[in-house]
């Protein structure tokens, strides 16, 4: 600043506008933070490339031809035909990606559902509330956390796999294991995001606002749900989005042990089961799938810190 | 005070304690005092000396545990707020009762709205639509002097200055026309200069609303300018009720003294040292047996130390709790 500033001899008169220019909402300040984040961006292109995928092809390619077997084409490598080539039984592993992506994602997402819906509530009662109804629920949480997950996803899998009769929703069929993995993965993944809201709600519930609030007749109800949950958004948010990558995982765990979803419905995680025998006389078997399972893990990852760092509305960052 | 005005508010023998790993901290003592309608009530005191446990108590925000009010009564009208019910105190709290906080930059829930904080108030207890709730909110926001009242109502708190936020939770607790509004230190995180503004835009609501006041303090300038009556409260009870051109002229107890003066004046000499109340206020978590300013007392006698006095009327609207009758001119400057 060298060069001499002339002061107005008069003051302007400013319009309003002028004096202010109008505040950024949240959205829109969530968003700057969010979009410096090149590995989120990355992440979220990439998570909606892998829907459109899953989406778009549907269109091109019919869910027959993905259960089609044509055992004289079974192990056909890539080619123009079969561009991911076929598997044992010749089926198209193009189509089946297709077919298997909609329902592993259909699966991670309403585990997840599943997942926040137990974890918030049971997270925020224990918090909120406290005393006997905290201990309670906490050492459900604790007994949940000390089963490994894998182990009870096997048991769970097996004792109730298999027993629920097809369904048919929006025209398409589904395996009843489908709805099995979705409840046995929801009720397996919810302790982490229950101790979160806890820890959450026990801290948020000793600020003022909340005193403020019930000073002014706010009923608990009110204040659990419009005072507190909106401020552990971000955390939620953060955890469910994270908690999608490993729906997905777990999916394509016991989908390769053979306890997840049974073919003739596909999915990515029991086009890898049986892959592992021709991992080297043919790798199309699993890289195609698995290619897919780890580019959406990956992109759900780095979308989630990005959503952890745009969405502290504590952040000072703009 | 008026014999025509109706008592709104009749506290007594309020006791609250709290319960702690190291053993009971006697917050609130045997309290009693009754407010009249229109009438605003100052009450003084240091930090820790009950002040806002006592306002907290009778509006139920008492976290038990480790909270417990182990007796006492507070008839407001003719409901008794002790053993009002939680479904009761919803409907009471914010509509005929509202309280104000000291911090304004932590009473407002950082996530939402200044507009969706005030209208939930409003259709809790007015059950109108949010249209409506929009255009009374706007309405308030006016009343407390904020300027451009409709294009703040989507601003979040962040956006608003330590001021602004404080009236904004005026705004919030005038909301419903509440007939007692609660003031906890409600200017004491502020600047002098919003003091004063905050202080005079009560005094106009006051007014304006007819509503009686209670105003929790420990700056006796404050309440100098805006109470009729003043109560001094010191470890958990009331030492001094009195109008307040009375407390300051002719203060009866010895505490009530040294509070008076402890406060700095413009016509001392500038190196003249403050004066201080020797001591430090009691441990709270010992059960009081005696006057709990007997060690700090510069008057004290022998019947301090054995029993407690109670709080007698020593001059028509003038109570005070004391064995010693001091003359004024003992301690030297009443102001």
């Amino acid at each position: 600043m060298s060069e001499v500033i002339s002061l107005p001899t008069k003051i302007p008169h400013l319009t309003p506008d002028e004096i202010e220019s109008p505040p950024l909402s949240i959205s829109q300040l969530t968003w700057r933070r969010f979009k410096r984040h090149k590995m989120a961006i990355f992440g979220g292109v990439m998570l909606v490339a892998i829907f459109l995928y899953s989406i778009l092809g549907s269109f091109f390619l019919s869910e027959a031809y993905a259960n089609h077997n044509d055992m004289k084409m079974s192990f056909s490598a890539p080619s123009s035909q079969h561009p991911f080539g076929t598997d044992v039984t010749g089926r198209d592993i193009l189509a089946r990606s297709i077919y298997g992506g909609q329902i592993s994602l259909l699966i991670a997402f309403t585990a997840v559902v599943i997942e926040t819906f137990a974890g918030v509530l049971i997270g925020a009662a224990a918090g909120y509330y406290g005393g006997w109804i905290d201990s309670v629920l906490m050492r459900i949480t604790e007994a949940m956390l000390i089963i490994p997950e894998l182990f009870l996803l096997i048991v769970m899998a097996k004792e109730f796999g298999g027993k629920i009769p097809t369904v048919n929703i929006l025209g398409r069929e589904f395996s009843g294991s489908v709805i099995v993995i979705v409840v046995i993965i929801g009720l397996t993944s919810w302790m982490y995001l229950a101790r979160i809201v806890r820890a959450e709600f026990l801290s948020l519930k000793e600020n003022d606002f909340i005193l403020a609030a019930r000073s002014t007749g706010t009923t608990n109800a009110g204040i659990i749900f419009r005072h507190v949950l909106p401020n552990c958004m971000a955390p939620i948010i953060v955890t469910a989005t994270l908690g999608v990558a490993n729906a997905i995982l777990a999916e394509a765990y016991i989908s390769f042990l053979g306890l997840g979803v049974q073919p003739p419905t596909a999915t990515w995680g029991n086009m890898l089961d049986g892959a592992g025998k021709y991992y080297d006389s043919a790798p199309w078997l699993w890289i195609f799938p698995g290619m897919l399972i780890l580019l959406t893990v990956l992109s759900i990852n780095f979308l989630g810190d990005g959503l952890r760092d745009a969405l502290d509305p504590r952040s000072r960052a703009v | 005070m008026d014999q025509i005005h109706p008592v709104i508010l009749q506290v007594e023998d309020l006791r609250t304690r709290f319960h702690i790993p190291e053993g009971i901290v006697y917050a609130v003592n045997g309290i009693s005092f009754i407010l009249k309608e229109g009438e605003t009530l100052g009450v003084v005191g240091e930090s820790g000396c009950g002040k806002s446990v006592t306002m907290l108590s009778i509006l139920g925000l008492i976290p038990i545990p480790p909270g417990e009010i182990t007796s006492g009564k507070a008839l407001f009208r003719d409901k008794d707020l002790i053993s009002l019910s939680d479904s009761d105190f919803e409907q009471l709290r914010g509509n005929e009762i509202a309280m104000v906080f000291q911090d304004p930059m932590t009473s407002l829930n950082p996530v939402l709205t200044i507009g969706r904080q005030i209208t939930e108030t409003l259709r809790t207890h007015l059950g109108i639509t949010q249209e409506e709730a929009d255009q009374k909110a706007i309405e308030l926001l006016d009343k407390v002097g904020i300027s451009e009242p409709a294009s703040r109502l989507g601003n979040y708190p962040h956006q608003f200055s330590g001021g602004m936020r404080q009236r904004v939770m005026i705004a919030m607790a005038l909301s419903c026309n509440p007939s007692l509004l609660i003031a906890d230190e409600p200017t004491t995180a502020l600047d002098v200069t919003i003091q004063a503004q905050i202080t005079e835009l009560v005094l106009h609501l006051r007014e304006q609303l007819h509503m009686t006041i209670i105003w929790i303090t420990h700056d006796l300038g404050v309440v100098a300018g805006i109470a009729d009556r003043v109560i001094v409260m010191y470890a958990g009870f009331i030492v001094e009720e009195a109008l307040v051109d009375d407390l300051y002229e002719h203060p009866y107890h010895p505490y009530t003294h040294a509070l008076l003066g402890a406060l700095p004046r413009v016509d001392r000499r500038r190196d003249h040292r403050l004066n201080s109340i020797p001591g430090a206020p009691p441990n709270l978590l010992v059960e009081p047996k005696y006057c709990p300013f007997a060690p700090r007392c510069t008057h004290v006698i022998e019947r301090c130390w054995i029993e407690n006095p109670p709080l007698v009327e020593i001059a028509p609207d003038h109570k005070a709790a004391c064995w010693v009758n001091i003359d004024t001119s003992l301690t030297g400057q009443p102001l």
